[in-house]
């Protein structure tokens, strides 16, 4: 586990989650997702804590997080990019838009690029499977790509 | 307000019919000709639709948009923009609908809002290049009534979908919303309503088709103070929307029927668990709930009588497995969404060890209807085991992508080239997957077979929640058991040996099969081990988790020999098998494929014949992309 610590201010405005869920243990995933939207992710330090204030054990806090596809222990680049990995998606093609991706960046899904602007995820289905192959980044949605549209992207937004 | 009785819920109904009329109106009649403020007509609506698809390609800026010119031509009072559920043409969206001629646009822009505005609300003439061109008769139709799409259609759980604003409580009275409840509270006994649901043999829609009527007995058969109600609304199989869209489009009808199961069952609490990845349905719901409670049909005694019941949202943070119920609950309760052994049912020991009853998201919006309608009526659509309609999310490699619904026991010809228009690029249909990764690949000889649950399952898939997947001849069987089993084994929970480790070791063999390693041994591995996963494992997860590995050996046997033995893959989809090469005979010489690998593999001076070098070439397909002259081969 990393060595991050938490800024006071975060501390602060972890321990208010908290306490307006009750610090009820049955809480504790409506609490990781509010923690998670601080920073966008769930350092150890904030797990510590969370179970500090909870008085549950910190692997039981763990062993959720680390259950659930949408909490993540890494930081999200500023560009978060998740590639739709849906049936749907996978029909038309989103495999290669991925390895496009990967390509690209340098990078695994799971990881930062080193300058903290990209990072790479999966997911499962958004749901706007008439636009097929669909990658989200940050908020806004590319339908319809082709693994030949994907260098312009990232160019784009650097 | 306060609705004290079916009185006051008629005077709402009465003064919402109003904003409806126009729009059932235009629903009934066909539409001959198109209207404008200048002629036919003194007041039009424009409905936008406002689900996930159609947003996410700029659905919201059109009805921005379309704001913004009424103001600009002064004309808001005349014409109203609403924005509404999923029309589930999602192929075409974004969808805008004229009423009251009902001129259906496809594919609108935000920047195609002025010539809408001044050419058809205010003058009465379509913008005939926004209208749906029929792919078989190649006319314009500019009614969706007049569409194959819809034709075959019967529309019971999405009845409100693209219809009414999902927004506004009182649209979704007008359309005898509520009205099942209020007669259930004011004229029913629980065991009355029990009863109706049985009758009309309403089977739970979230893939294992329980009966829903004889769930909600159980749940009212047990003594204790507390019970609860769950919604399911963690649809987590890839490649489906059912249930968002319902959530998106017809809230109410899910926080109706949440409360008419805690008035049946005995229950004051419901609970809706959803998937935090939909931030667009957990808005509606929220609004909903907040309507509901402000005209007195959710909280403190209901309707005036003495039945009290509220709902609570929980999110779900992306577990595949919480579907299950014992799953579900556990992830309710603040835990690892660990599956465990039935029974005890949730019936008997639910979420908080009390009863609790759990419904998909589909289930409950056909409650209402059903209670409204009553049982015959219901129980008159379908087949002889499987009754009512069931809401089919149809993607892949199909013309007509989008949300459908149709009666038990259509058959999947109907769905895929009626309602679906066929394969994409008139390539030629392979299979069709039903059931998500629970489910199996159906064939050409499973086209005729009529859509119910225990036909799915004879045919070796399943119902499932409704994702329905069409494959065309460029789709490798094995690569797409592949792709299931990877989901699985992500998606295990690890708790009991045959899942966590018995899909791990398919998934392996899988891999070394796409990867061109793999024997014919390894296939005989796959069959057994795959049988004996689902003699063995926990829960449902684990128990149809080989069924797209056996359901494609079984029907794509060939396609596994000769990934196998001849190490080929007809499909072109398994890197490691494939070899690209340049035809020198069309290549011309002009470089771009040069330009363009990130390999560097591609060697050849200018206007001559390139070559590939296998040593270094990826497989990236990127060469073949870019050619211009169908000079790169690849087998």
């Amino acid at each position: 586990m990393s060595e991050i610590k938490l800024a006071c201010e975060v501390a602060e405005q972890v321990k208010a989650i908290c306490d307006k869920h009750g610090n009820l243990p049955g809480e504790l995933i409506n609490i990781l997702h509010e923690a998670q939207h601080l920073q966008g992710y769930l350092p150890e330090e904030m797990q510590r804590l969370i179970a500090h204030k909870l008085n549950i054990p910190v692997s039981k806090v763990y062993g959720v997080v680390t259950f659930y596809t949408f909490f993540t222990m890494t930081p999200k680049g500023k560009y978060p990019i998740s590639v739709c990995m849906g049936t749907a998606c996978y029909v038309r093609g989103s495999e290669k838009l991925l390895e496009e991706f990967k390509r690209v960046l340098g990078i695994e899904v799971g990881e930062t690029t080193p300058d903290g602007k990209f990072s790479l995820d999966c997911l499962r289905c958004v749901g706007a499977c008439g636009l097929a192959p669909v990658v989200i980044i940050g908020e806004k949605v590319y339908g319809r790509l082709q693994s030949v549209d994907v260098k312009k992207i990232i160019e784009d937004l650097e | 307000m306060k609705i004290l009785s079916t009185h006051d819920l008629q005077a709402i109904m009465q003064r919402a019919e109003n904003a409806l009329r126009l729009r059932e109106q235009s629903n009934k009649k066909i539409a001959e000709k198109s209207c404008g403020l200048t002629i036919g007509t003194d007041h039009l609506q424009i409905l936008v639709c406002g689900g996930t698809g159609c947003t996410a390609s700029s659905g919201h800026l059109i009805a921005e948009h379309l704001q913004k010119a009424l103001e600009q031509y002064n004309i808001v009072h005349q014409v109203e923009v609403i924005t509404t559920g999923c029309f589930g043409f999602c192929e075409k969206g974004p969808i805008v609908k004229i009423i009251p001629d009902n001129t259906f646009y496809i594919r609108v822009t935000p920047e195609d809002v002025d010539e809408i505005i001044t050419k058809h609300i205010i003058n009465g003439h379509r913008v005939e290049r926004l209208l749906y061109i029929d792919p078989k008769t190649e006319r314009v139709v500019s009614d969706s009534k007049h569409m194959d799409f819809y034709r075959k259609q019967q529309r019971i759980a999405l009845r409100n979908c693209g219809f009414i604003n999902p927004e506004n409580i009182e649209e979704y009275i007008a359309r005898h919303g509520y009205l099942a409840l209020a007669d259930s509270l004011l004229h029913k006994q629980p065991i009355d309503v029990i009863g109706v649901i049985k009758r009309s043999g309403l089977r739970g829609r979230g893939g294992g088709g329980f009966p829903t009527g004889l769930k909600w007995e159980s749940a009212h058969k047990q003594a204790a103070d507390t019970k609860y109600v769950v919604c399911n609304a963690d649809e987590g199989d890839p490649g489906a929307f059912m249930d968002r869209s319902i959530m998106e489009g017809d809230p109410h009808s899910i926080v109706e029927a949440m409360t008419i199961c805690g008035y049946a069952i005995g229950s004051r609490q419901g609970l809706v668990y959803i998937r935090a990845e939909y931030p667009l349905a957990i808005q509606r719901l929220k609004t909903a709930i907040a309507q509901a409670r402000e005209y007195g049909l959710l909280g403190e005694r209901i309707l005036g009588t003495d039945f009290c019941f509220d709902i609570e949202i929980r999110y779900g943070a992306g577990a595949f497995v919480c579907g299950e119920e014992t799953a579900l609950i556990h992830s309710m309760e603040g835990n690892r969404g660990e599956p465990t052994l039935k029974p005890p049912f949730p019936a008997e020991a639910g979420y908080l060890g009390k009863p609790t009853n759990v419904n998909n998201v589909e289930t409950l919006a056909n409650i209402p209807i059903i209670l409204t309608k009553g049982a015959e009526w219901f129980s008159s659509i379908g087949t002889e085991r499987s009754k009512g309609t069931k809401v089919f999310a149809l993607a892949g490699k199909i013309n007509n992508v989008g949300l459908i619904e149709v009666p038990m026991g259509t058959t999947l010809r109907e769905v895929i080239y009626d309602i679906g228009g066929g394969i994409k690029g008139g390539k030629k249909f392979k299979a069709v997957q039903t059931g998500g990764p629970s489910g199996g690949c159906l064939t050409e000889k499973h086209l005729d077979t009529p859509i119910d649950f225990d036909n799915l399952l004879a045919a070796g898939s399943m119902m499932g929640s409704g994702g329905m997947i069409v494959m065309d001849e460029d789709d490798c069987m094995v690569s797409v058991a592949r792709f299931y089993l990877d989901f699985t084994v992500e998606e295990s929970c690890g708790k009991c040996t045959p899942c966590r480790i018995g899909n791990k070791r398919l998934l392996e063999t899988l891999n070394r099969i796409t990867q061109g390693c793999g024997t014919e041994k390894d296939l005989e591995t796959l069959s057994t081990l795959g049988h004996v996963i689902k003699d063995t494992a926990l829960c449902g997860l684990g128990q149809t988790s080989p069924n797209p590995v056996l359901s494609t050996l079984n029907n794509f046997y060939d396609e596994y020999l000769e990934h196998v033995k001849d190490k080929t893959c007809r499909s072109k989809q398994c890197k490691a098998l494939l070899t690209y090469s340049i035809n020198p005979e069309k290549c011309i010489g002009c470089h771009l494929c040069f330009k363009h690998c990130p390999a560097d593999a591609i060697i050849g001076d200018v206007r001559k014949p390139h070559v590939i070098d296998p040593n270094k070439c990826i497989k990236c397909g990127m060469c073949m992309a870019r050619c211009k002259f169908k000079a790169i081969n690849v087998c």
